[in-house]
C-alpha cells in the first residue's frame, strides 16, 4: 500500500450528509473499468447527458482535486470498494468528513485514501475556508503532525488512531502484518476442531 | 461479567489482537460473489498467496446473473467477463461454485441459510454490505470491502475493532399483513441511517421472538441501512428446527454437540448495551419510503413531510426534486410505472407466498411492469411447485430465473428515468435502480397491491371480505 506521510493539494466541497457508495461510484458492469470516469458518474451529469457545471468536480478549478470536504456519514450503502479505488484514480489522497460509514473507513484505510473525522466548529471553519478559497490555493495535511493548513485561518488538528496512522504513515501490507499471527490462527483452527468441530468443517451431508 | 451475545460469539473468535489494537476474528464461513472475487482472486494470484481454507469458501454467481428463462454465460454479454472469472478463480483455489446453471444458485445471503451453511454462534463474512443478513440465524455477519476479502481468503481471520453494542426491543403484536420489512423500515425511520455506526445490534422482544426464521433474516437485512455492520437475533428452538436436516449443518452426533452449545447462545439478564432502541409494534402499518435513503419512511396513511429537518433544506429539495414529490403528498394514490418483488430482503418463499395472496385471481395495472425474482433456485422450485409461478404470471409477472436483478442492477435489469418503482429491495438511492428511477422501498404485500392497483396503496383493505 502507498503510504501517506504529507499532502498539498486542491481542497473540494461537497458539503451533504449520507452520500453513499451508489453515488460515488455507480455499480459497474465492466471487470476493469475507468475507475475515474466512475466517480460521482451519475451525479455530474445533467439529465440530457451533459456534463452539470454546477458540479463542483466539473469546475475547472477542481480538475485536480486532492482533498474532499464532505458532510456526515460519507460512503454509506454497498460495500464496493469501487468508490475508494474512483477517488483514488482521480487524485484524491484524504477525505474530511464529519463521520464515515463504517465499511468505507475500513476501504479508505485499506488503499492509503486518509479519512479524517472533523466535527463542530472545527469542521464549519474548513468547510467556510475551503468554500472561500475555491481552489485557487492548495491545502496541505500532515498525517505525521495531525494538522491541516491552508489559506483562511490557523492549522486545524485532528485525531485519528493512532494504530491507523502508523499504517497509513508505514504504508503497511494488512495481510503480512496479520500472518505474523500465523501460528495463532492455526492453534485456533486446531483447538475448535476438537471444541466445536462443525465450526472447523462444511461438508454437504449429501456426497 | 455480564455479556451479550454479540460478545460471547465474538470473544470465541477472537484469534488474536494486532499490536495496532486490531481484533484478528476467525471467519467460518465466507461466501464470494463474483462481483467483487474476481479481483481478489487477481491480487492473490500476483503476490503468490493460497486462499487458507477453500473448505470454508463458497462462490456464487448473482450480482450479474441474467433473470431471463434460459440464461446463460453470454445472455447478457457484460455479465460474461464475471462469471467465467468468478468461475476460473473458484477453480484455481479449490472453491466450490454455485455456478449460474446451479440447481442451488441464487443470492448468496439467501442460499447460505437455506443450505445450511450458515450456523447459529458462528462468524461469516461476504464482500458485500448485506451480509448481515444471516444474523436471523444468530450468526455474526461482517460486510467487507475488496482488500478484507483478500485478507480472510488469505488468512482466514478478519482485524476490526470491536464495534460497541445495540440492543432495539421490538414488542407487540404484529398486525395482519404487516411484515418483517415494515417493522425494519419503522426502526431505520426512527434512529436514522447512521443510527447503527460503529455498533453490532441485537433484537429483541416479543416481536421477534414470534417471528418467522426468513422474517428475522428480513429484519437483520436492514441492519446495514442504519449504519450497523452485524445484525443479528438469538437463535432459538425454533431456528435449531429451520436448520435441522439442512445438507450443509452438521448431521448425527455432531449436530446433537452443536445444538447442545447453541441452546447457551443468548445475552445474559443482566448485559449492558451501549445503546437501547424500543419500539412497540402493534399499532404499526404498512410502510412505505418517500425519498432517496430509507429513513424517509412513512405509513402507507402518510405523507411527505411539509418541512425539512433542521439544516438539510437543501437536501431535502434535492430530494422531492428526484422524486417528484412535493412536501405534504399523500403516498398512496401515487401511479406507479414499475414494480419489483425480489432481492436479499424479501426473495424467500414466504415473501413469494405473501405477494401470492394478494395477485391470486387479479391482474397487474395496464403499463406496469412487474417482476418477481426469486433469492435463490431452490426457493424457484419450490416456488413452483405450489404454483405460485402459475399465479404470478396469469397475473402479468414476469418470472425470473434467481439473482440480485434490480436491487442494484447489476445484471442490466433496470428501469427507466422518470419510472416510479415499488420495490422490495433495500435501498431507495438515487439511481440505484436506473439513472433517475424513483424507488419506493415496501413489503412484498404492499408491492404486489401497488402491482395490481397501478397505484401506491394500502394493501390491508384487498384481503377484506375473508379472501
Amino acid at each position: 500500500m502507498q503510504p501517506f506521510t504529507r499532502l498539498t493539494g486542491v481542497a473540494v466541497p461537497l458539503l451533504r450528509d449520507d452520500i453513499n457508495t451508489d453515488e460515488i461510484a455507480p455499480i459497474n458492469r465492466d471487470l476493469n473499468p475507468d475507475w475515474a470516469a466512475l466517480l460521482f458518474a451519475n451525479t455530474r451529469k445533467r439529465a440530457d447527458g451533459s456534463d452539470d457545471p454546477e458540479f463542483p468536480l466539473n469546475k475547472p478549478q477542481f480538475r485536480r482535486p486532492s482533498i474532499l470536504i464532505t458532510g456526515r456519514n460519507f460512503g454509506c450503502g454497498s460495500s464496493r470498494e469501487g468508490a475508494v479505488w474512483a477517488m483514488l484514480a482521480t487524485g484524491f489522497r484524504c477525505i474530511v468528513a464529519a463521520s464515515f460509514a463504517d465499511i468505507y473507513r475500513e476501504n479508505c484505510l485499506q488503499n492509503g485514501l486518509l479519512p479524517i473525522e472533523l466535527k463542530g466548529a472545527d469542521a464549519e471553519a474548513f468547510a467556510a475556508r475551503v468554500v472561500a478559497t475555491d481552489g485557487a490555493a492548495p491545502f496541505a495535511v500532515d498525517l505525521e503532525l495531525q494538522l491541516i493548513s491552508g489559506p483562511g485561518g490557523e492549522a486545524i488538528a485532528f485525531d485519528i488512531l493512532p494504530a491507523d496512522r502508523m499504517r497509513l504513515l508505514e504504508g503497511l501490507d494488512d495481510i503480512d502484518f496479520t500472518l505474523k499471527h500465523a501460528q495463532e490462527i492455526a492453534d485456533w483452527e486446531k483447538r475448535m476442531r476438537s471444541e466445536r468441530p462443525w465450526l472447523q468443517s462444511a461438508q454437504d451431508a449429501r456426497h | 461479567m455480564a455479556q451479550a451475545l454479540f460478545d460471547k460469539i465474538w470473544d470465541v473468535h477472537l484469534v488474536a489482537t494486532r499490536p495496532d489494537g486490531r481484533d484478528l476474528v476467525y471467519i467460518d464461513r465466507h461466501v464470494l460473489h463474483e462481483l467483487h472475487a474476481p479481483h481478489a482472486f487477481k491480487k492473490l494470484a500476483q503476490a503468490g498467496r493460497p486462499v487458507r481454507r477453500p473448505d470454508l469458501t463458497f462462490s456464487m454467481q448473482d450480482h450479474t446473473v441474467p433473470t431471463a428463462p434460459g440464461r446463460g454465460d453470454f445472455t447478457n454479454a457484460q455479465s460474461t467477463p464475471f462469471l467465467q472469472a468468478m468461475r476460473e478463480g473458484s477453480r484455481q483455489n479449490g472453491i466450490r461454485l454455485f455456478d449460474i446453471d446451479d440447481p442451488e444458485q441464487g443470492i448468496s445471503h439467501v442460499v447460505a441459510p437455506e443450505l445450511g451453511m450458515v450456523l447459529p454462534g458462528a462468524t461469516h463474512a461476504v464482500p458485500d454490505s448485506h451480509a448481515c443478513t444471516v444474523g436471523g440465524l444468530g450468526a455474526l455477519a461482517f460486510g467487507c470491502g475488496t482488500t478484507e476479502l483478500e485478507h480472510i481468503l488469505a488468512t482466514q481471520v478478519i482485524a476490526l475493532k470491536r464495534p460497541k453494542r445495540m440492543r432495539i426491543r421490538l414488542d407487540g403484536a404484529l398486525a395482519p399483513h404487516v411484515s418483517a420489512k415494515d417493522v425494519a423500515l419503522r426502526v431505520i425511520g426512527e434512529v436514522g441511517v447512521a443510527g447503527g455506526r460503529g455498533h453490532a445490534v441485537e433484537y429483541a422482544g416479543t416481536a421477534v421472538e414470534a417471528m418467522s426464521i426468513e422474517s428475522r433474516l428480513t429484519l437483520c437485512n436492514l441492519s446495514i441501512e442504519m449504519g450497523a455492520r452485524s445484525g443479528l437475533v438469538a437463535p432459538d428452538e425454533k431456528t435449531f428446527a429451520w436448520i435441522a436436516g439442512r445438507p450443509w449443518a452438521p448431521q448425527g452426533a455432531a449436530w446433537d454437540t452443536a445444538l447442545a452449545h447453541w441452546r447457551t447462545l443468548a445475552s445474559d439478564s443482566d448485559a449492558v448495551f451501549d445503546r437501547e432502541v424500543m419500539l412497540h409494534c402493534s399499532a404499526l402499518e404498512p410502510q412505505i419510503t418517500w425519498g432517496t435513503d430509507p429513513s424517509q419512511v412513512v405509513g402507507i396513511s402518510g405523507r411527505v413531510p411539509e418541512l425539512a429537518a433542521p439544516g438539510q433544506e437543501s437536501a431535502f429539495r434535492r430530494t422531492l426534486d428526484y422524486m417528484g414529490l412535493a412536501p405534504g403528498m399523500a403516498l398512496a394514490g401515487l401511479t406507479v410505472d414499475r414494480v419489483f418483488i425480489g432481492s436479499c430482503t424479501n426473495s424467500r418463499l414466504p415473501d413469494l407466498q405473501a405477494a401470492a395472496a394478494v395477485v391470486r385471481g387479479r391482474h397487474v395495472a395496464e403499463r406496469v411492469i412487474a417482476m418477481v425474482v426469486p433469492g435463490s433456485s431452490t426457493v424457484k422450485r419450490e416456488a413452483e411447485a405450489v404454483g405460485l409461478d402459475k399465479v404470478f404470471r396469469a397475473a402479468g409477472f414476469f418470472w425470473g430465473e434467481s439473482g440480485c436483478s434490480m436491487c442494484a442492477g447489476g445484471n442490466g435489469d433496470r428501469g427507466a428515468a422518470g419510472e416510479r418503482c415499488v420495490s422490495t429491495t433495500n435501498r431507495n438511492f438515487e439511481g440505484r435502480q436506473g439513472k433517475g428511477v424513483r424507488t419506493h422501498l415496501a413489503s412484498p404485500a404492499s408491492a404486489a397491491a401497488a402491482a395490481i392497483a397501478g397505484r401506491i396503496v394500502d394493501v390491508r383493505p384487498m384481503f377484506a371480505g375473508g379472501s
